[in-house]
């Protein structure tokens, strides 16, 4: 041991002891670092939630989610409309884009596979990114300008189709994947032709992921409000007609924050809390159905 | 459903030069049954990969056939050539006959899907339907097939295959639980009872005990032995004591250089363990390699 240490003297390297103190400062410090960050992002999300309700909260009594909105200057008004307007364009747009996104990914997994599921993904990746402005000027090309001539509820509802396809076909792609090749193997050897193994077995087994397909897409098309500004316009009133404007939360949301009313800014307020709030509670039964899948 | 194809099992060998080149096959071995399924020249490709090359064999009615070999040899996917699930696989092909009775399974009219109904196929790992009950994985058939039957006839059907699958005992108190929580032992009889719930008159098995514990595995040879009475039953298995145990007679397969599987040796399971004719089937067995 001394003739080591006469050969290489302890300033030249550094002592065991002082290599471990310096490890464990590069350690606290990106440690801290990830902290910091992890506690800003926490910050502004707990902030903006807190905001919403803040703010949203004066504006909600029962009266905000039955009535209709009043012109300025009367007390009271609501946002049902809108409430039952996301709602029917959910219906509708989900009526639309889940049967087409499903076969899609059907297609894509069950028959095809290799051949065309890179440029089916490919496609559906592109309209996922494209800007959801730039779907709503189509449609409003396409429909508002075109088949139907006036802005009308069955507008925005293609319009959020379009938006849910391609998180459909994409979600239950990769759900179909998840379906052990054993089950399709053990179906086709009974006996069973192409289109029963997967009515009977691969959909069934996969129904808790398609059914969070479904409910993602949706709650993803909830929230969107650029492509309504140009279809479905928006509307003080009751409506059901598909072939005439219709309300929607989001729009909702934006005609009173844009006015200059501070009134109208509290129910602004109101409406995104309870937009939120529906959004949340939605992602919370999505947790739900995922984990009774693993069970 | 019986299979009406009268044995006489002699091979077409139309030259003494192209005999020299095909595998040792038993002259002297009778062939006193009905032949169930029948292969010439098969041949099973992956893509552009050869896997099982001119592949002849016979499987006698009411017999279990084994088909032994290493890994990588062609065993499973000659298998699966018999049922045409080989094809289910994407790229995957096969040419040559197989003759299943009367029909001519790789003929251009005939539908795979008819194929498979009269063949059954247990796979390596057991696979019940998840979400399905232990009645509902053994009625999937009849099921999926689209057989119109009363609740009734339904009940006495999954009753007696899965007694016929030495289960019944084990799963009658929980007929209406999920299939999937049964041990492994259990599922992979399930998945005989299922197989066996449509009436093949073949049942092909595909290592069918090399995921399960030694007593399990003795339950399903013991239950082979039974079933073979009224099924033809062809087994792959890398387990030689196992194909020894089960099978009358045993195929062995082996790959050359060129990667393709070829059948070296076909005969009585007692002969060919005993006294093989092939000195790769000795080496083979004496555990030399593979």
């Amino acid at each position: 041991m001394a003739a080591v240490s006469a050969i290489t003297p302890s300033s030249a390297i550094p002592s065991r002891h002082r290599v471990a103190a310096r490890r464990r400062i590069g350690q606290s410090v990106v440690v801290g670092l990830l902290l910091l960050a992890t506690a800003l992002a926490v910050a502004l999300l707990v902030t903006i939630l807190g905001y919403v309700v803040v703010r949203g909260l004066p504006a909600i009594d029962l009266a905000f989610f039955t009535e209709r909105p009043r012109p300025f200057g009367e007390p009271g008004g609501g946002i049902g409309p809108a409430l039952l307007g996301t709602a029917l364009l959910a219906a509708v747009s989900g009526a639309i884009a889940i049967p087409i996104g499903m076969s899609a990914a059907i297609f894509v997994v069950e028959y095809r596979s290799g051949r065309f599921a890179a440029p089916v993904r490919f496609a559906a990746e592109l309209i996922a990114g494209l800007p959801s402005i730039v779907i709503g000027v189509f449609v409003w090309a396409l429909l508002v300008r075109g088949l139907v001539g006036h802005y009308a509820a069955i507008a925005g509802a293609v319009a959020l189709a379009v938006i849910m396809v391609p998180i459909v076909a994409r979600t239950v792609e990769e759900v179909l994947r998840l379906v052990p090749n054993s089950l399709r193997e053990a179906a086709l050897a009974l006996g069973a032709p192409r289109w029963k193994v997967i009515m009977s077995i691969v959909l069934p087994t996969a129904r808790a992921g398609i059914l969070t397909a479904a409910i993602l897409a949706l709650a993803r098309s909830a929230g969107e409000t650029a492509p309504l500004l140009l279809t479905a316009l928006g509307n003080d009133f009751f409506s059901t007609d598909l072939f005439r404007p219709i309300a929607a939360l989001p729009l909702q949301i934006y005609r009173y924050a844009v006015s200059p009313y501070d009134d109208w800014h509290t129910k602004a307020w109101g409406a995104s809390l309870v937009l939120v709030v529906v959004i949340g509670v939605v992602g919370l039964l999505l947790r739900v159905v995922a984990r009774q899948r693993v069970r | 459903m019986s299979v009406t194809m009268r044995g006489t099992a002699t091979r077409e060998t139309p030259n003494e030069a192209e005999r020299a080149s095909q595998p040792a096959v038993d002259p002297a071995a009778p062939a006193p049954r009905a032949i169930a399924l029948r292969t010439e020249k098969l041949s099973a490709y992956y893509g552009s990969a050869q896997a099982v090359g001119d592949v002849d064999l016979t499987f006698e009615v009411g017999a279990v056939t084994a088909i032994i070999g290493p890994s990588g040899c062609g065993k499973s996917t000659l298998l699966r050539c018999l049922n045409r699930m080989h094809e289910t696989t994407p790229g995957a092909r096969a040419t040559g006959r197989v003759r299943l009775g009367d029909v001519d399974v790789y003929a251009p009219a005939t539908d795979p899907v008819e194929v498979r109904s009269m063949v059954g196929m247990v796979f390596q790992k057991p696979n019940p339907f998840p979400m399905m009950s232990v009645y509902d994985n053994v009625a999937a058939g009849p099921r999926l097939r689209g057989w119109r039957m009363t609740r009734r006839e339904m009940d006495d059907l999954v009753e007696r295959n899965l007694r016929r699958a030495a289960l019944w005992d084990e799963v009658k108190d929980k007929l209406h639980r999920s299939g999937a929580a049964l041990s492994g032992g259990q599922q992979q009889r399930l998945c005989i009872a299922r197989a066996l719930a449509t009436d093949p008159s073949v049942l092909l098995m595909d290592e069918p005990c090399s995921a399960l514990d030694p007593i399990a595995t003795y339950k399903i040879e013991e239950l082979m032995r039974d079933l073979s009475h009224d099924v033809t039953i062809v087994i792959v298995t890398h387990n030689m004591q196992q194909a020894s145990r089960v099978s009358e007679r045993t195929a062995f397969m082996l790959a050359a250089d060129d990667g393709i599987g070829r059948l070296v040796e076909f005969g009585k399971t007692d002969d060919l363990f005993t006294m093989p004719r092939d000195a790769r089937t000795e080496a083979y067995i004496t555990g030399r390699f593979g």
